[in-house]
């Protein structure tokens, strides 16, 4: 797979001499559904912004579609959609009014066809021509995605789409982007909910204090860095663990669980070598139970400290 | 030049000021109706002939430059500041535009809107007053140089201003006395010799007597003049916002 965006080597310091960005490089393979997670205050927002011209780059170098962002930004920004943390819209226009002057604003020729579906999609259809004073949190949202997308961009930044968002809601917006991804359009988007990086991405990268501390696939990254915790219920209690299973790095609790943690790397013992020493000191068991790290985990093992 | 996306702001603007339209025509044709009322009719009566013509035709061009100025500002001004203000900025310094043709576009707004006031007002001055037009190309050609320079001032104003106050005060502060002072309602040449040396260095000064050059065939100053200083100032404007492009201010961290 190509890459639609590449990030060099980029360094952000603000006029005020917060330094939020620190040397990332970064592709965005073309297609894929990049989730970014951070703190806040990770940079991620400037970095979304930097990419779409709205904050200067004070080091580095940005490619999208294979156009310089700075030399050829026409170029580059022609491919690219944004959907800002904040909703900023102009309260007295209509949904309607507004999506068209997003695809006119970037040379579109008109194509009324395409803004109803579009409409339609995001279930705006009905308030298309009311006043957006007059629409929901929710609602405004949706228009400020119909608004990134009027201009049928390849590449669409959403900057937390689901913060505020009922439940319902999110999980409706969940579905639509993954339409837009089936339809081809590379979607980066950030969030706080884990569980929504999770759900959704190809890969998944974290910020944190304006350093890119990881990138993977989310597959991969469930597995490498997930550790499994195994409790084992025993039939009748025990005083203490028989010492063949000290090797195991195993613990006892309340004189009935015997827990063991492993890594899937890094692993020596198995499950079974446990087992079968049990079995050796005669010690029958009723239960097995394991555990799993969740993203969640992982989140903050990195992001603390 | 992407005429279509300079097109698209540009009509936007248009129809947001026609959400205000009754008070942006309204407010400045009563305004210099009173003007006419006060200076022109009643005190002008009791007030000879300047440089010989009536002071109610006098004050014809001057009182056109004072609303075509403050419009021009405001207009200018209130239309970056306003995407400013409620965030929509973002759209347009993501758009694949260069900044040239985001200032055409705001500026050509506000320099129509002027425009078509000043000519507004020209009209209502009929209704008060004899007014002869004596180089009708002339005068299109300053109104048009004026409406655009002052536009593009505001237009910096308006990237300048951090609240809405601010947007307020050069205009109150510095542009109403400026044509107050700046020979709207006399002839500089009427003030004692010190106070008219101090008159020359007020900008107005130039635009208001080179546009009444277009009307009557004589100003405070030669036509070469104005027009030298209309260029001056026009050409400090374009720099000053090529700079704030340039250097991001205030309008990319
Ligand atoms: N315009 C600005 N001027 C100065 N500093 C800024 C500016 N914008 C952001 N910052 C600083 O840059 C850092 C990163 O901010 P950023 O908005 O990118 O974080 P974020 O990851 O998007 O956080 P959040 O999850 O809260 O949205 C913060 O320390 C912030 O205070
Ligand atoms: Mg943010």
């Amino acid at each position: 797979m190509s890459d639609i965006i590449t990030i060099e080597n980029l360094s952000k310091s603000y006029a005020s001499g917060v330094h939020s960005l620190h040397d990332v490089s970064l592709s965005i393979r073309k297609g894929e559904l990049f989730a970014l997670l951070g703190p806040n205050g990770a940079g991620k927002t400037t970095l979304i912004s930097i990419i779409c011209g709205l904050t200067k780059i004070t080091h580095g170098h940005i490619q999208v579609g294979g156009y310089d962002i700075i030399h050829q930004y026409r170029e580059a920004r022609s491919k690219i959609g944004l959907v800002p943390q904040e909703i900023t819209i102009d309260i007295f226009d209509s949904p309607w009014k507004t999506v068209r002057f997003s695809r006119s604003l970037f040379g579109l020729p008109n194509n009324d066809d395409y803004i109803e579906e579009l409409l339609k999609s995001l279930s705006l259809w009905d308030k298309r021509n009311q006043k957006m004073i007059t629409l929901s949190g929710g609602m405004k949202r949706r228009v400020m995605i119909a608004k990134a997308l009027a201009h049928e961009p390849q590449v669409l930044f959403l900057d937390e789409p689901t913060a505020g968002v009922d439940v319902e809601l999110r999980q409706s917006m969940w579905e639509q982007i993954r339409t837009l991804k089936s339809n081809g359009v590379t979607i980066i988007l950030t969030t706080h909910y884990i569980e929504e990086a999770e759900e959704m991405a190809d890969r998944i990268g974290i910020l944190n204090n304006g350093q890119l501390v990881l990138v993977e696939d989310k597959q991969t990254l469930m597995q490498r860095m997930s550790t499994k915790q195994v409790s084992i219920e025993l039939k009748d209690p025990l005083a203490t663990l028989p010492n063949t299973l000290t090797p195991f790095h195993v613990s006892l609790h309340e004189h009935k669980f015997i827990k063991m943690r492993y890594d899937f790397e890094q692993e020596t013992h198995t499950i079974a070598d446990v087992l079968d020493t049990l079995k050796q000191n005669n010690l029958t068991y009723v239960d097995i139970q394991t555990e799993q790290d969740s993203l969640e985990d992982i989140f903050v093992r990195l992001t603390k400290s | 030049m992407r005429l279509q996306s300079i097109f698209t702001i540009y009509k936007a603007e248009l129809l947001r000021m026609r959400r205000t339209l009754i008070q942006s025509i309204v407010a400045p044709i009563l305004s210099t109706s009173l003007y006419f009322i006060v200076f022109g009719s009643a005190i002008g009566s009791h007030i000879n002939e300047i440089d010989g013509i009536g002071y109610g035709s006098f004050i014809v061009p001057g009182l056109i430059m004072l609303s075509v100025l403050t419009q021009s500002i405001s207009t200018g001004s209130f239309g970056i500041y306003f995407p400013r203000f409620n965030g929509t900025i973002y759209e347009i310094l993501s758009a694949p535009m260069s900044y040239i043709e985001v200032v055409i576009a705001y500026v050509g707004a506000a320099t129509s809107k002027a425009f078509l006031i000043g000519l507004l007002i020209l009209a209502t001055s009929f209704a008060f007053t004899p007014v002869s037009i004596q180089n009708p190309g002339l005068m299109l050609v300053f109104l048009v140089l004026t409406c655009i320079t002052f536009s593009l001032f505001g237009f910096m104003i308006g990237i300048w201003a951090g609240n809405f106050e601010k947007l307020q005060i050069i205009p109150a502060l510095v542009i109403t006395p400026l044509t107050f002072l700046g020979g709207s309602f006399y002839s500089i040449s009427m003030l004692p010799p010190f106070w008219e040396t101090v008159s020359l260095f007020n900008p107005v000064v130039y635009l208001i007597s080179g546009f009444r050059w277009s009307f009557y065939g004589q100003g405070d100053v030669s036509l070469t003049t104005s027009f030298v200083m209309i260029g001056v100032f026009l050409s400090v404007s374009l720099i000053i916002t090529h700079w704030i492009f340039k250097t991001g201010y205030r309008l990319k961290p």
